[in-house]
């Protein structure tokens, strides 16, 4: 589990693996000058570490172990977050829940970052049939609404795990496949492409080694945007009974469980969407200032 | 222009073969069947063996889906409901009416808010008109719409008590599941009607606008808005999407009876023709309203519009 969670922090910062290190730096020089990117970047890592080390922080159990009695008990000093509808320790749930939410989020990003790149490239350097079956494919797959699409295959094949990251990348895949796709045909007249297809380099290493590297930049852009919209889209499944089975803890099903007592116990809502709400703002400010910092000509 | 209303319309053909296709194959990985859901746990295995081949049930898959298109396309029947017994458009066709009525406002809301107030942004970049509604939007984008309604709903419905909390009776009802639904999209338009408006006011048009002379009124609402609509206008489309994701929770929250909350129950239940028909149903609209921003597009942007009145002539 820890590692799922720790990618959070490489995918923010990926480009530093495959460009220049000068330009890296110069990436990292305008990023420190946004004050706003600086703030999110902090707190996303804060948010990370707290999510790495829960079980040292607290343990696992208080947020499964039931305890009646002190049900809907609103915070104090031994129960930071209270406890919720059935005595269990909130802060707990809230925590461990985010390795969870959070871990699906990040991973469901990469596999759809992976999974639509790969068709797009193919689309993209390919063209013609390829290319319709390709988009005419996913025109009508994108008729379908993502989220009808989600709810069935998450009830088909159960709520695990692995599950929720395949139906969340079955409804982010198509973004990557347009852009990518759009990205190529841009970069395939490229000169220094036709330098390599002169040189006798065939069509796999062209678009693995030559074309994709030079459209990372705005893959990442979009990947670390996705990021946030992902983890609002699973805590929404969550919500909707979709997610982790319970009394496993996740956002949203903390909040489904808080909407019964929100009037006399409102602190079981406000802690798991606080939560949700300063990940998900940390992750785009993050994901603002790598768009200006990586792509300068968008600010003035 | 009328030869690609006709290819986009015909598009549809192949869309309802493809949505209803991938709905049968999904649905066809659930466990359990819909004789066990009808009868319930206590029914004798013959009973729901008997039923389930009544209903169909266990042809195999393409037999089934071959059985179903010919009957939609020969008698346009969606078949009967597994759960209600039911023909499956007296269920569907008042439950899609509620969400399309929801759904109308919230596009009418979050567009006549969030891309004038995007623009605003934009045009007083850097003064309190840019950073209040910039940091609100961004705020806003950050909360999921469950989170929203549940504020709505414990501020309106139980403190204040002026909103009802559950249906769609009255008027005042239908105020926090539109809002629900547009909060959301609003927020998103917002900060994409900025980004996409800065881009147009950097351009190079821009600069020989006001080089030539032009009023920083005409180079704004002629020069600018123009160009940056383009790409507002498309996205007004994608948000469909996020739209109905936003009716599924409003609905859940608010116990609209909207094609929404139905589709979501009968997944339980494996209520297949229901299912399907309401994702039928959704995706012909998803399309149609496509359809109609691409029109409005290419009446917006002279390029596209020349492009395809020369084909015609």
């Amino acid at each position: 589990m820890s590692n799922t969670v720790t990618t959070a922090v490489p995918a923010a910062q990926e480009p530093m693996k495959f460009k220049k290190p000068s330009q890296v730096k110069e990436i990292w020089r305008r990023f420190r000058k946004n004050k706003g990117s600086m703030v999110g970047l902090i707190l996303l890592a804060f948010i990370v570490l707290v999510l790495i080390f829960a079980d040292f922080i607290v343990p696992y159990e208080d947020g499964i172990v039931q305890n009646l009695a002190l049900k809907n008990q609103a915070p104090s000093a031994e129960h930071w977050f209270g406890l919720d509808s059935y005595g269990r320790d909130l802060f707990s749930r809230v925590i461990h829940g985010g390795r969870t939410s959070l871990g699906v989020a990040v991973l469901a990003t990469i596999s759809s970052c992976i999974v639509g790149s790969a068709l797009g490239a193919i689309a993209g350097y390919f063209g013609g049939k390829v290319d319709m079956i390709i988009m005419r494919g996913l025109d009508i797959f994108m008729s379908v609404p993502d989220i009808l699409f989600t709810m069935a295959v998450v009830v088909a094949m159960g709520t695990t795990f692995a599950n929720l990251i395949f139906a969340l990348t079955l409804a982010y895949f198509t973004n990557y496949v347009r852009l990518v796709r759009s990205q190529i045909l841009s970069l395939s007249e490229v000169e220094y492409v036709e330098a390599a297809r002169a040189g006798g380099s065939g069509s796999a290493r062209i678009i693995i080694s030559h074309i994709l590297p030079n459209a990372m930049g705005v893959i990442i852009i979009n990947t670390t945007l996705n990021v946030a919209k992902i983890i609002l889209y699973e805590s929404t499944l969550g919500f909707l009974g979709l997610g982790m089975p319970p009394p496993a803890p996740e956002w949203g099903l903390i909040i489904s469980e808080a909407r019964e007592f929100m009037r006399t116990a409102p602190h079981i809502l406000l802690f798991p969407a606080l939560a949700i709400v300063l990940t998900a703002c940390s992750v785009n400010l993050v994901g603002d200032g790598l768009r200006d910092a990586m792509d300068p000509h968008l600010k003035s | 222009m009328y030869r690609y209303i006709v290819k986009r319309i015909l598009f549809l053909i192949p869309t309802i073969l493809g949505v209803a296709f991938i709905i049968y194959f999904v649905l066809n990985l659930t466990p359990g069947n819909p004789g066990r859901s009808i009868l319930g746990a206590n029914a004798s295995q013959e009973a729901v063996d008997q039923l389930n081949e009544e209903l169909g049930y266990n042809d195999p898959l393409l037999v089934k889906y071959v059985n179903y298109m010919k009957k939609l396309v020969l008698e346009g029947d969606f078949g009967t409901s597994y759960f209600t017994k039911q023909p499956v458009m007296n269920e569907v066709l008042p439950r899609f009416w509620v969400t399309l009525q929801l759904s109308i406002i919230g596009i009418i809301i979050s567009t006549l808010v969030g891309v004038p107030l995007g623009m605003l942004t934009a045009v007083k970049q850097y003064s309190a008109w840019d950073y209040i509604p910039s940091i609100l939007a961004f705020l806003l984008a950050a909360i999921p719409s469950f989170v929203l309604g549940m504020v709505l709903l414990l501020v309106f419905s139980l403190k204040l008590n002026l909103l009802p909390s559950y249906g769609l009776d009255t008027w005042d009802a239908y105020i926090m599941p539109s809002l629900c639904m547009a909060i959301p999209i609003t927020a998103f338009n917002v900060r994409f009607t900025k980004s996409s408006m800065l881009e147009s006011i950097r351009a190079d048009y821009i600069d020989t606008a006001r080089a030539k002379g032009a009023t920083e009124r005409t180079v704004i609402w002629k020069h600018a808005l123009k160009n940056a609509l383009l790409p507002v206008i498309t996205n007004i489309g994608l948000n469909m999407g996020g739209l109905i994701m936003g009716a599924v929770v409003s609905e859940r929250l608010f116990s609209v009876p909207g094609i929404g909350a139905l589709i979501v129950d009968r997944i339980n239940y494996k209520d297949e023709p229901v299912i399907i028909a309401g994702t039928i149903v959704i995706s012909i609209t998803f399309t149609i309203i496509m359809l109609i921003v691409d029109i409005i597009y290419a009446y917006v942007d002279p390029r596209i519009k020349a492009k395809y009145t020369r084909i015609k002539g």
